[in-house]
């Protein structure tokens, strides 16, 4: 196989991209595919806050509106969120422990499939019927009860999507642990690293429960099992538990590598090191443990009893120490630091007020007794856009700005950047900050309307008047990136300057195996160490050798599409006779994709020592 | 990594200790396979023989089983040697979890 890069035609990049088990293309494929669910997810907000903008609004039907709700959640969590995280991971983890790739790059692929067939497959919905409409949580006696397909849509999507979330974070796992660099001890990590590392431990841990639950509800609904039915001596409340089991895990999945992208800005654009980052790490690893004890105050008002909710709301609150650990060091590391205010340091400064009103929000509900009086209101909605939004979109659009170069080899304009960061902060406090007040006065959530007179018509609007806000902010940023990507103006190794962590010291975008020669790591922030000691690039830790890389396979698309097409059989089973078929059909796909895998050998190539010596003649950076 | 063979052409491996360790190793797993068959027995028999209570046998039984996963993680997995640090990380945080779950359900939780 030739190892240089040659025009190619349409056809062969999209061939190449179908196929490939490059970390970096795989990025590129989470960040486009999130980037579209974050869009969809965006669009049906846009229709939540239309609805609700006036009294007595009947711009979609009530069932509808259930439908828009449900599935706003479920993209924006599960299929956007996570995969744009996801993406960044992918683009930059390897890099920064100075790894050529993920452990299993195979797997990898496989793993952005699956999340793939899964989120379309729930979206094919709207076109097969409705989608779900028993909200993101879809608990059991309200989603048993769901007619047509939504709810089969809903759990079959979310099965595929999740067992390519499962393949992805163990593959993170295995990557940081066995593949560091020469010197890359555990405490030299970047905290973005750290934050993957936890998050992909605490995938590990919390997408079994979902798995199960997600088995439980689909063969109650396809296959006649009771498991939740009370009637037949199953149990309802089950499904809530397995269901925040997985759920409240799952939200530190999305904020911890949030945490990670703000702690690399924080102390890239403060050009200084992050303050207490011992404390940093400790902080994670507590979160990441105390997200499995608190589950159960999401279910205050089911009747837990009054043990349980003490014990529950005093765990609650005490994740507010670390994350409080966590705040503080980011402002000191910004103190006495020589700060520029690049649109990414703007999103992290912004984030600190932000999240910090969820997080006390967060306090306020995790107050057993008091939560009886938010539940299921505006304010709980208020307070989870404020977390979310605040935290983990921040951190997505951050991110998005500070990694562009790395991962397309141009920058994003600084302007756009700006007025779009402006935009968004704007109207996300105008949108969710009035929302507090709406449910203290008694608005409850997932309601498709409300009646005038009754103080709600203002604040409703003004909440609408925010979202439209923030849909020309992204609306912005879309314009920025197809400028910058026609302008296509290349950058160098370090396009911000001050670069700490070791994906700089690569081109961007890196050549395909990365690392010519494993950099050597001297501490904490290697690529500042070598800068300050005058080095221009990294010092090796090994001679140029034979670098043996993975072939690109069509197998991991093969795999999936075989699961999308059995899941179409498992749901129409129960009505057409050629439901069956399919379902053995789908599986053959699925099961003989692995077979070919198991049967063929693949070993792979290798990068020949005088391939990478001649490139260097010819002036190629690697 | 522990269990490799000495087949690396490396003049430094000590062959003859090597051997000594494997016959060592290949002791211990002797003498655990043949308390495994015996454990396995006993639960058999608790079952099978005698009139015990259902409130002794289960418990009793876990017991066994719980003894038999250490069994193999320690002496047939080889979780005791060096370089398994971060899997019994994995593993006995995975074991705490969910102990505190179950705990939580089983004393604190009415449904």
């Amino acid at each position: 196989m030739s190892t240089y890069a040659q025009k190619k035609g349409v056809g062969a990049v999209i061939w190449d991209y179908l196929t490939t088990v490059d970390h970096k293309k795989i990025a590129i494929l989470y960040l486009i595919a999130g980037g579209f669910f974050f869009l969809l997810g965006g669009l049906e907000a846009m229709f939540i806050r239309i609805q609700l903008a006036i009294p007595n609004n009947n711009f979609v039907s009530a069932g509808l509106y259930n439908e828009i709700l449900t599935m706003h959640g479920t993209t924006m969590i599960f299929l956007a969120a996570m995969p744009l995280l996801f993406a960044f991971m992918n683009a930059v983890m390897p890099l920064q422990i100075g790894a050529r790739d993920v452990a299993f790059p195979f797997l990898n692929s496989l793993g952005f499939w699956l999340f793939f067939f899964g989120g379309i497959f729930l979206n094919l919905s709207w076109f097969l019927g409705g989608a779900p409409d028993a909200g993101w949580t879809s608990y059991a006696s309200l989603s048993l009860a769901s007619e047509g397909h939504g709810i089969d849509f809903y759990a079959l999507g979310l099965q595929i999507a999740g067992f390519g979330t499962l393949i992805g974070g163990i593959n993170f796992l295995v990557t940081i642990i066995n593949m560091r660099a020469p010197g890359m001890t555990y405490m030299r990590m970047p905290l973005f690293t750290w934050s993957t590392f936890v998050a992909s431990a605490l995938i590990l841990f919390a997408f079994p429960p979902l798995t199960i639950g997600v088995f439980f509800l689909t063969f109650d609904r396809m296959f006649g099992a009771n498991f939740f039915d009370h009637t037949m001596g199953g149990n309802t409340i089950i499904w809530e538990h397995l269901f925040w089991i997985f759920g409240h895990p799952e939200v530190y999945i999305l904020i911890l590598p949030s945490f990670g992208i703000f702690s690399e800005i924080f102390a890239t654009f403060s050009r200084k090191r992050l303050f207490g980052y011992s404390s940093m790490v400790f902080a994670t690893v507590l979160i990441g443990f105390l997200g499995f004890m608190v589950w159960a105050h999401h279910m205050f008002t089911t009747g837990l009893g009054p043990i349980a909710n003490a014990i529950f709301a005093v765990a609650t609150m005490a994740i507010a120490v670390p994350t409080g650990i966590k705040i503080f060091n980011w402002i000191f590391t910004m103190w006495g630091g020589s700060i520029k205010f690049t649109t990414p340091m703007l999103y992290a400064v912004a984030f600190i007020p932000s999240f910090v009103m969820g997080g006390v929000t967060g306090v306020m509900l995790g107050a057993a007794a008091a939560d009886y009086q938010y539940h299921d209101t505006y304010f709980v909605v208020a307070h989870f856009h404020y977390v979310i939004v605040g935290g983990v979109v921040f951190a997505l659009l951050a991110g998005t700005h500070f990694y562009w170069p790395k991962m397309f080899g141009t920058m994003l304009n600084e302007l756009l950047g700006k007025i779009t960061f402006w935009l968004f902060l704007i109207g996300f406090h105008l949108t969710f900050f009035i929302q507090h007040f709406l449910g203290l006065i008694g608005m409850p959530r997932r309601i498709f309307t409300f009646l005038p007179g009754q103080g709600l018509e203002t604040g409703n609007l003004i909440s609408t008047i925010g979202a439209f806000l923030m849909a020309v902010a992204t609306i912005v940023l879309l314009v920025n990136i197809v400028i910058t990507s026609v302008k296509n103006v290349k950058v160098g190794n370090d396009p911000w300057g001050d670069g700490r962590t070791l994906e700089w010291a690569l081109p961007s975008p890196p050549p395909f195996y990365n690392f010519k020669q494993l950099p050597l790591v001297r501490g904490l922030d290697p690529y500042w160490i070598e800068k300050m000691n005058g080095n221009k690039e990294m010092t090796p830790a090994e001679p140029i050798g034979d670098i043996h890389m993975p072939n690109n396979s069509f197998i991991p698309f093969m795999i999936s599409l075989g699961l999308f097409i059995a899941a179409f059989g498992v749901m129409y089973r129960v009505d057409h006779a050629w439901g069956l078929p399919v379902l053995i059909a789908g599986l053959a796909i699925t099961f003989g994709s692995m077979m070919v895998r198991s049967i063929k050998d693949d070993h792979g190539y290798h990068i020949h020592k005088e391939d990478l010596l001649e490139d260097e003649d010819k002036g190629v950076k690697a | 990594m522990a269990n490799q063979q000495p087949t690396t052409g490396n003049p430094r491996v000590d062959i003859e200790y090597r051997r000594r360790k494997n016959a060592e190793e290949m002791r211990y797993q002797v003498i655990t396979f043949s308390l495994m068959i015996f454990l396995t027995l006993m639960a058999f028999a608790a079952v099978g023989f005698g009139d015990f209570s259902s409130w002794f046998i289960a418990p009793f039984i876990i017991l066994l089983a719980v003894v038999q996963v250490i069994f193999q993680l320690y002496y047939f997995m080889h979780m005791s040697h060096k370089g398994h640090e971060a899997v019994q990380l994995f593993l006995y945080s995975g074991v705490l979890v969910a102990a505190v779950t179950i705990l939580a359900f089983t004393t604190i939780i009415w449904w």
